[in-house]
């Protein structure tokens, strides 16, 4: 996937995407922000990219909201550190989870250096308005994240946050093609990755 | 024999005693009867035979399971060579339109309690609640405004209205306003 944050902050109180990911996916909403359930938000630029934010970073960037959600990494430890295999990366580079399977030890939370994983303290069915049936939601007691609308693709539709993209943002395709449309755009302008010097290697580009 | 009564009496208070549930039961008319579940009229077979579905649709549901979330693969070839999506609320509830006629009265007869439904939505639980939708609109964009970062920071260009009226006056210290300190 990759970002255009210059279109992305060309409004930046939408929240379309959010919203469409939220929606689709049954992502509660809690009062209480200890509780707090994410799979894609905006971050302040300074802590998205804490190895590109400088005292002197561009006001064009600085404190400006970038879009951040599950990087779907090359090398996650969110799955390394999985002691019952309920995430694990699929042939296509998906980080897909099965929250069957999820015990809930939080050990990916911890594990994720993104921030890209929020646990259900609490029952979250009650905190999610409207319900959408085609999509189960969570328990309490299991972690969940962006599962690059998994379900989506699967049906040969786009990712939810990608379709409600106004400013088209957004870009899905298969990285591994030279000829996709997110290789195309990667080559026309200089890209950032979040905290690549992990050595998790994010799939998730941005272009600045 | 001379307890002759004493024992019969008391032999037939001892039996009147030990089958009274039997009596009571019949009594009541409240005999165990098997559970009446309403079936489908849409349809005529399901994935696989009733007889297999009856005993073993949860072995059935637990390969749909794996072999959706963990295998990718969503296309179930039934037995009479059909091909059928592997989802229980698009597949299965498609048919079974009631879990409430369907589901449970046999769950509730057998005494389980499976725990699909603890994230698995049944259909018509969405529509009793779809009542007031279009007013949860407005509630919603304010719920998903407020995630993003407080706007306590006065660089933040233009927040939308909803954003600012539920937000708690004066500067807030977010989470992130603690660690950036005074950069």
């Amino acid at each position: 996937m990759v970002i255009d944050a210059r279109k992305c902050l060309k409004d930046e109180g939408c929240t379309d995407c959010i919203a469409a990911c939220d929606k689709a996916h049954n992502v509660p909403h809690f009062t209480e922000r200890a509780h707090e359930v994410k799979w894609i938000w905006k971050e302040p630029f300074d802590r998205a990219f804490p190895d590109q934010g400088s005292r002197y970073t561009e006001e064009a960037f600085r404190d400006k909201p970038v879009l951040v959600f599950c990087n779907h990494c090359e090398n996650p430890p969110c799955v390394r550190v999985c002691p019952t295999k309920a995430t694990w990366k699929r042939a296509d580079g998906i980080v897909m989870m099965d929250w069957h399977r999820c015990i809930g030890c939080r050990y990916c939370v911890a594990g994720c250096p993104y921030g890209s994983r929020s646990f259900n303290w609490v029952n979250p069915r009650p905190y999610i308005k409207p319900l959408n049936p085609d999509f189960p939601t969570r328990t309490k007691g299991v972690v969940e994240k962006c599962n690059f609308c998994e379900e989506r693709l699967a049906v040969g539709k786009l990712p939810a946050c990608v379709e409600a993209c106004r400013e088209k943002a957004l870009v899905f395709g298969n990285l591994e093609d030279p000829k996709s449309e997110a290789r195309q755009l990667l080559r026309t302008r200089f890209t950032i990755r979040r905290k690549p010097e992990l050595g998790t290697d994010p799939r998730i580009y941005y272009l600045v | 024999m001379r307890d002759r009564e004493l024992i019969i009496g008391g032999l037939v208070v001892f039996l009147a005693v030990i089958t009274f549930p039997v009596w009571y039961n019949l009594a009541a008319g409240s005999t165990a009867k098997p559970p009446e579940v309403k079936l489908p009229t849409t349809e005529k077979t399901c994935v696989a035979p009733t007889e297999y579905m009856r005993t073993s649709h949860m072995d059935l549901l637990i390969t749909w399971r794996d072999e959706v979330v963990r295998q990718h693969n969503r296309t179930f070839k039934a037995f009479d060579g059909k091909s059928y999506t592997m989802s229980l609320t698009q597949t299965c509830m498609k048919c079974h339109t009631s879990k409430a006629d369907f589901c449970d009265r046999c769950h509730d007869y057998a005494g389980v309690k499976p725990y699909c439904w603890d994230c698995h939505i049944d259909p018509k639980l969405v529509q009793r609640s779809a009542g007031g939708a279009s007013t949860d609109e407005r509630s919603w964009a304010l719920r998903v405004s407020r995630r993003l970062p407080s706007p306590a920071t006065p660089r933040w260009r233009s927040w939308p209205a909803a954003a600012r009226q539920g937000e708690p006056q004066g500067p807030r210290a977010g989470p992130w306003s603690s660690m950036r300190g005074s950069a």
